[in-house]
């Protein structure tokens, strides 16, 4: 009998074990099964040696160029930055990794505070009371608060802001059309880059039940919560998607009024891994927590008066309410975010102000050279590490050659919008020096 | 102690390179700054290390032992995986696609593999857990339906021993759920399917074999009752470890099929996530996939947003491709007869199991006990509780003392006192021997000193929480007394 | 005199049409530790039959069903702080709202407390 690693059976096993059912063979136990196929008609190999794996797979791996071997400008919702070496060693340990959902509390402690700590955390980014134990990634987090703000408003529609995420975009109206909620957009200003007021006025009539906007935009550009937040009548749930970074030197959302902050953590000391898995962060404010998509962590005492965690107002959830639930969420992306919590730890109240000061330095100071070189930029709105030049038109094409350089471009904007082909996203973090901003520059004059 | 609580002003745990670019002025308006920073701990290094470390240590993992939890496939999770994903780590998802043709190469064999091992036509890797392609394959569904213009299907059945998630997702995707009462077999009660079919059904939701750890045996027969009323079949695939190499879901006339990388292929459950739910769909819904898909067109490899009658986008990006790395990596290890092995095993640890603890507990549908079960049965503990007052919960509890996971407890909910056990095939007979005897074990406390089993546990790191408290009175982050 | 539901409701007139509605000390009891009781709004009118309130407990979510028709003119505000008072006293301090009946016939379908008794160890 052929042995596989990850399985223990011996001939002799097998035999003892059929006994004690009392069936002659496997094949017994799989009475009710139409065997509509065998492996010997299946089109798959063979098992094969870890080795032989390995080499199959470290083939694939080295048809890509990685990032830590390019110079790289390519933001856009993934970010390039520095993980402190800490942060995955205490990630990959094997009882965060190989555990589940924390149903024993007694036996998930671990799992449990380092899910409220991690709550606590983005409630600090955020400024806002309550934060979930993670969703999927920012698009989806995005959708469920579209999601959330209707159940709180009660209203058909939602005003999302042109300059969000495109892929954001799409993912809110999958979620929300089938629900017969309505997705308008407000535009941006095309000379700021930020949100065009008039526009949104325009548009809050009241069928409006949630208004989102990204913070800093998809453009980069910084929105002025405040003066969009002024608008809003009381009952209109206000969304905000924020780069957690930014946050760090932003003032956050909770000031000026926001109902619901998401955002996308991969910059938490999450690799970027071709765009998943990072997470979704989810927050919200205490009155609202009922109507929360997600697990939640709460703190409370054992029956010796000892401190300990749980998950809490799980009659939210799906496996209680079923087709009542806020969501259909079950797993979430616990790993990602203790993986996240990890890195906020190691970065701390300084580190992360660092991070975040350091990539806008750096985008400012390639904006700066841009200009010197005869590039404009698209926008006059601020903005911190991520803006939007003007490249040429021949531009796509060249973004091409520059990666055959080893310099990862900004992203050329005709990925998503036709009438921006001349146009292209930079996005600079710690990573970036100014050696790979002159390489850049030369290489794109 | 929290790691707020470890702090203390002036430390760092992290250091970066000099900084050479010269300073430019950063102009963002005052109002829009932060005036008081975000209060993150200031530790060192070795605090990271210890915090974490003695967190971790209060975990129970499958590393460490026996984790039974059903309908979860808590099976071993090996380290090549890990260490083959790690390779692809610094990857963006938005580098010229002649740069990332290995992944792309990888990500559309993977595709490949699974619909052979499912028998569909297409598939999406994108969504990111099991409810995540729940909720994709039912928004497939009534695209479908709609593009037909078949408009009045509002109606998506499912049973009553179904996950929680698949009426949540039947709803979010905008559908009534009518729930469908199980037969006196714990399976699809035909006579009371055929009742609520008819041309308002958009789907029937099935997982087989079921929550009970029955196999469907009239699937065929239930297959072709929704084909003939125009629903369609759509399988939760938390259950596929029963039988991969010996039938394929797509033959059995499902027409959408889900699968969980994390249970079945071997991906680790990250404390809950994440994982990764493809949804692999038969040739006449190939149109309605969410974007991006995986093609390939001569020896490139490409992603294709050209799909007008898409769903639309579910998330950003395409999926967790760092948990597609690991399933791959397991796919290519096992082939095509480790994967029979597995499921093989799977269901003979399963019901040895079961056989053990015959004389001590009656599964669910199953008087004389010699029913055969699939990979996972399900215990009624109803007969303990009577004769002795014993809660499931106290027996689950109980568990954690010696050394083991417990089950799943109270699911299905049509099974009273529920102890759903799935063993998987990477568990020896010589574990679930311990864990049969560990199981007397609790039934003779019951009888004999049930105080044991209702002040349980006592060896954790923690005993019973006040989870009422909690509730009442929510503490959801850390705050300076 | 109280009046019992078979979905475990009561209902008591304290004067005129006047009415008090709480769960029963048997639904507490299956339901465990009660954590949160969703009330409804003072004004809003009550279906007989009908779900106007949930009732949470750490692991369940009970619809309430109206055990008559009526508007809402006082709830049991206390209920926010300390709806753990259900548990403590589901028949009692743990009552749910006021309503003034619209049909007093109402009542002569809902089971004595006597009848209730049987109904549950039926």
């Amino acid at each position: 009998m052929k042995k596989y690693p990850y399985l223990p059976h011996t001939e002799e096993d097998i035999k003892e074990m059929l006994k004690a059912i009392g069936v002659e063979s496997i094949d017994d136990l799989f009475v009710d099964v139409p065997k509509t196929i065998s492996p010997e008609k299946l089109n798959l190999p063979e098992s094969m040696d870890e080795l032989t794996v390995r080499k199959i797979v470290e083939g694939l791996a080295k048809k890509n160029k990685f990032l830590n071997e390019m110079k790289v400008f390519l933001g856009a919702g993934i970010y390039y930055r520095y993980i402190p070496a800490v942060v995955y060693h205490m990630a990959s340990k094997p009882n965060f990794v190989t555990a589940y959902t924390p149903y024993q509390a007694e036996v998930s402690q671990g799992t449990l505070q380092a899910l409220f700590e991690y709550q606590t955390m983005i409630c600090e980014l955020t400024g806002m009371e309550v934060t979930n134990a993670s969703m999927y990634d920012g698009a989806s987090a995005l959708a469920e608060a579209m999601l959330m703000a209707v159940r709180i408003s009660k209203k058909p529609k939602v005003l999302l802001s042109e300059a969000i995420h495109p892929e954001y975009k799409k993912t809110v109206e999958t979620y929300v059309k089938p629900q017969g909620i309505e997705v308008e957009y407000f535009a941006y200003d095309k000379e700021t880059g930020q949100v065009d007021i008039e526009d949104l006025k325009k548009k809050l009539d009241d069928k409006v039940g949630g208004v989102a906007v990204a913070y800093p935009n998809f453009f980069g550009i910084v929105e002025d919560l405040k003066a969009i937040k002024e608008l809003l009548p009381e009952k209109v749930p206000f969304v905000v998607a924020a780069d957690p970074i930014a946050l760090a030197i932003l003032e956050p959302p909770a000031k000026f009024g926001a109902d619901i902050v998401v955002g996308e953590g991969q910059a938490l000391g999450n690799f970027p891994e071709l765009g998943g898995p990072g997470f979704g962060f989810f927050s919200t404010n205490m009155k609202h927590v009922r109507t929360m998509p997600g697990r939640l962590i709460g703190k409370t005492k054992d029956v010796d008066g000892k401190t300990g965690y749980v998950m809490i107002l799980q009659t939210r959830e799906q496996h209680i309410r079923r087709s009542k639930a806020t969501s259909n969420i079950c797993s979430n992306h616990a790993h990602s975010a203790v993986m996240a919590a990890i890195y906020m730890s190691t970065m701390g109240k300084e580190g992360l102000v660092e991070v975040a000061e350091r990539s806008a330095k750096a985008a400012h100071y390639l904006a700066k050279r841009l200009e010197e070189k005869g590039f404009s930029l698209a926008f006059k709105g601020p903005f911190l590490f991520e803006f939007v030049f003007n490249a040429g038109q021949d531009y796509e094409e060249k973004w091409h050659k520059l990666a055959e350089r080893g310099i990862l471009g900004p992203l050329p904007l005709s990925r998503f919008y036709a009438d921006m082909k001349d146009k292209a996203l930079a996005a600079t973090t710690e990573l970036t020096t100014k050696e790979d901003i002159e390489a850049l520059l030369e290489a794109i004059a | 102690m929290t790691i707020f609580e470890k702090s203390v002003k002036g430390r760092k745990a992290y250091s970066l390179p000099e900084f050479d670019i010269p300073d430019v002025e950063i102009d963002i308006p005052e109002h829009l700054k932060r005036k008081e920073k975000a209060n993150l701990p200031e530790v060192y290094e070795v605090e990271v290390v210890r915090h974490y470390t003695e967190l971790e240590k209060k975990n129970f993992s499958v590393d460490v032992g026996f984790y039974p939890l059903g309908s979860c496939t808590m099976k071993y999770n090996p380290k090549i995986n890990e260490d083959m994903s790690a390779l692809f780590r610094w990857l963006h998802p938005y580098q010229p696609e002649e740069t990332i043709q290995g992944a792309l190469e990888l990500m559309y064999d993977l595709k490949e593999k699974l619909l052979e091992i499912t028998g569909t036509d297409d598939m999406t890797l994108i969504p990111s857990a099991g409810a995540h392609g729940e909720l994709t394959g039912m928004l497939i569904i009534r695209t479908y339906h709609l593009d037909r213009g078949d408009t009045k299907r509002d109606k998506v059945i499912v049973p009553d021993s179904a996950h929680g998630t698949n009426p949540a997702s039947a709803a979010m995707a905008g559908f009534k759920v009518i729930e469908l009462k199980s037969s006196d077999e714990g399976l699809v009660d035909l006579e009371e399917l055929e009742k609520h079919l008819d041309d308002t059904v958009a789907a029937i939701m099935l997982t087989n074999p079921n929550t009970l750890g029955y196999f469907e045996r009239d699937i065929e027969k239930i297959a072709k009752m929704a084909h003939d009323v125009g629903a369609l079949l759509y399988y939760d695939g938390a259950n596929l470890n029963a039988i991969m190499g010996k039938a394929r879901p797509g033959d059995m006339g499902f027409d959408v099929v889900h699968l969980n990388l994390h249970k079945t292929f071997s991906t680790p459950h990250g404390m809950g996530g994440p994982g990764s739910g493809p949804i692999g769909v038969k040739e006449h819904l190939k149109d309605f996939l969410p974007v991006p898909v995986v093609r390939k067109d001569g020896d490139k490899y490409y992603l294709d947003y050209d799909l007008p009658k898409s769903i639309g986008m579910v998330r950003a990006f395409y999926g967790n491709f760092g948990v597609l790395v690991k399933a791959y990596t397991y796919i290519l290890t096992m082939g095509k007869d480790g994967l029979t092995k597995a499921s093989e095993l799977a269901v003979l640890n399963a019901n040895y199991l079961k056989a053990l603890l015959r004389e001590v507990y009656s599964a669910a549908y199953d008087e004389d006990g010699k029913r055969p079960c699939m990979h996972e049965f399900v215990l009624d503990g109803s007969k303990l509780l009577k004769e002795t007052g014993v809660k499931t919960l106290d027996v689950a509890k109980r568990l954690l003392d010696l050394g083991f996971h417990a089950p799943t407890v109270y699911f299905p909910l049509i099974v009273p006192e529920a102890l759903m056990i799935e063993p998987t095939e990477t568990e020896s007979k010589e574990t679930l021997e311990a864990f049969a005897a560990a199981m007397k074990q609790i039934v003779k406390e019951a009888h004999e000193n049930p105080q044991i089993l209702k002040e349980a546990p006592k060896n954790t790191p923690v005993r019973r929480l006040d989870e009422a408290t909690a509730s009442r009175k929510p503490v959801v982050r850390w705050q300076k007394q | 005199m109280k009046k019992y539901t078979k979905s475990h409701e009561w209902v008591e007139v304290i004067e005129g049409n006047k009415a008090k509605i709480g769960i029963s000390d048997h639904a507490q009891e299956e339901l465990g530790d009660v954590v949160f009781v969703e009330l409804p709004e003072i004004g809003s009118e009550l279906k007989k039959g009908e779900a106007f309130s949930t009732v949470e407990s750490v692991k369940a979510a009970e619809d309430i069903y109206a055990p008559v028709s009526g508007k809402v003119t006082a709830v049991n505000e206390e209920l926010n702080d300390h709806p753990e008072l259900i548990n403590e006293d589901a028949e009692g301090k743990g009552w749910i709202c006021e309503v003034e009946l619209s049909d007093l016939s109402e009542l002569d379908d809902l089971m004595t407390e006597e009848e209730y008794k049987k109904f549950i160890e039926g």
